[in-house]
């Protein structure tokens, strides 16, 4: 009984925010414009489904690309950071910097150097995602308890080896919990990349439908992008559980 | 001939810095139980690294099996009081960890890994963790960990062993099963101990000779050799011969301390 209450908790409270949403529409006449209620959303999203799935399979990939580099480059970068103190010390307040940065600032430069279109949206997911990456992966690999060090070089363990029998698999945890940040982060570059420089995606269909006061189409996008992102992030809750189940285990001992 | 050797020994952390330990000077024999013991904070963990090539002295010498250290020594196996097993790797993954890293082993292990793989299942059956090994070190209790972790320090047949306080975190008689067990390993198969310690009683009970160390900077006060009769049982702990070797470190730290 209590472990059903549990599971069904966040259906209860998506299904709970659509109906009071379709409610204060209704009883306070809100006009469409304003706020559209979900059933108009809903309509539009089913007459317009086709050019709402190309936009959005457009944005799908694109936010993939941008993570996909997001992944190799920050774990590059938190491998290279996590293992040396001094490329810590030396490159944390230029990634910081660079992180301050509102990515969407930096678009237009994007459009400059390669034009309007996919590659400004890939390389904002990127920009935007890799940095969580390389916390995480440096955190995991800065932590490393000292002793542990000691028996594995008294051993005559290289760096590399300490690295790979070690650093890497202790950092996993970090690493995959990251990975859920990154891919709602994704999304957030690529989609705002959309909006300013491109002609597909939900980005711009939300843009171009705002545009055209067609409130609903705007609120359908915004869905759609939110259901990605819960798709992607629960993914990766998941890969993350089985990966690394000795850092989930039960406080009574069972795996 | 002696095993290890310190020869006036200083190191200070930083270069210029305060020394943790200064002018040590003493001698191991290949087979020796020693113990070194201290109030905390004396340096007792530094002459581990010294020994074991992690650090190098910033005066005097360091030799181990006749040759001046200069860096890691393979011979040699650690454990300390937390048991640093990965939770990731079974028990017996984690006795075979060493090795992956030192050679022979290393490049023979794809070839040979059932033959290592008995010989580290042995090893754990003679500390008593026969039938844990497929389990994982957070499935096992403290004590079992702690032996678990020291037979990764022996795996690799290392010639000497450095304990750094290994049953400090442990419950009495957990600590008094774990000395036997100590007493066992080291008595049918003999190896170089170098145990740091604060329990006294634990160092009289398995050591050959006791060393008491002074406040930072660790100096060496006193060298004690215990002569109670081997093999040792835990009854030799109620007897007067042993409560008198305690009695007297204890003067020796007691001073230390009120120094």
């Amino acid at each position: 009984m209590k472990v059903n209450l549990v599971k069904a908790a966040p259906w209860l409270v998506v299904a709970g925010m659509f109906l009071l949403w379709e409610l204060i529409c209704v009883g306070f006449a809100v006009p469409e414009f304003l706020l559209p209620a979900p059933s108009a959303v809903w309509k539009v999203g089913v007459e317009q489904f086709e050019p709402i799935m190309m936009h959005a399979t457009q944005t799908f990939i694109t936010t993939l690309a941008g993570f996909a580099i997001a992944v190799a480059v920050g774990l590059l970068i938190g491998m290279a950071v996590g293992s040396s103190p001094l490329l810590y010390r030396a490159m944390y307040p230029l990634l910081v910097g660079f992180n301050s940065i509102p990515k969407v600032a930096f678009v237009p430069v994007l459009v400059v150097w390669f034009g309007i279109g996919t590659v400004p949206a890939i390389l904002t997911a990127f920009l935007i995602s890799f940095f969580p990456v390389v916390v995480n992966v440096a955190t995991g690999l800065a932590t490393l308890e000292p002793e542990l060090e000691d028996v594995l070089r008294s051993l005559g363990a290289s760096r590399i080896d300490i690295l790979g029998k070690v650093g890497l698999p202790r950092a996993m945890p970090y690493f995959f919990a990251s990975l859920k940040v990154a891919i709602t982060l994704a999304f957030v570059g690529s989609v705002i990349a959309e909006t300013v420089a491109s002609n597909l995606g939900i980005g711009y269909l939300m843009m171009s439908a705002s545009s055209s006061m067609n409130m609903p189409l705007v609120f359908a996008g915004l869905i759609v992008i939110g259901v990605m992102g819960v798709v992607m992030y629960e993914l990766f809750a998941f890969v993350e559980k089985r990966m690394t189940s000795w850092a989930h285990r039960k406080p009574d001992g069972a795996a | 001939m002696s095993f290890v050797k310190f020869e006036n020994v200083d190191l200070a952390y930083a270069p210029g810095g305060a020394l943790a330990i200064q002018d040590v000077s003493l001698e191991v024999k290949e087979g020796e139980f020693v113990a070194v013991v201290g109030p905390s904070g004396c340096g007792k963990s530094t002459l581990m690294k010294l020994i074991s090539g992690l650090r190098m002295p910033s005066g005097g010498y360091v030799y181990v099996d006749g040759r001046q250290v200069g860096g890691p020594l393979k011979i040699v196996g650690m454990a300390f009081q937390n048991s640093n097993l990965l939770p990731w790797r079974t028990t017996l993954d984690n006795v075979m960890l060493p090795l992956e890293i030192v050679e022979p082993y290393r490049s023979t292990l794809k070839k040979e890994r059932v033959r290592y793989e008995a010989e580290a299942r042995q090893l754990l059956a003679r500390v008593g963790l026969a039938g844990f090994e497929d389990k994982f070190p957070w499935e096992l209790s403290g004590g079992m960990q702690q032996r678990a972790s020291i037979c990764r320090a022996l795996i690799h047949q290392p010639r000497l062993l450095m304990l750094d306080e290994p049953f400090g975190a442990l419950d009495a008689f957990t600590r008094e099963e774990l000395w036997c067990m100590l007493r066992d390993l080291w008595q049918q198969q003999p190896f170089t101990v170098i145990l740091v310690t604060h329990d006294l009683r634990e160092a009289v009970f398995l050591a050959d000779t006791v060393y008491v160390m002074s406040k930072r900077p660790g100096r060496i006060l006193v060298r004690r050799e215990i002569e109670l009769p081997r093999p040792r049982d835990l009854d030799v702990t109620y007897t007067d011969a042993f409560a008198g070797h305690v009695h007297e470190l204890r003067e020796h730290i007691g001073r230390v301390r009120a120094s």
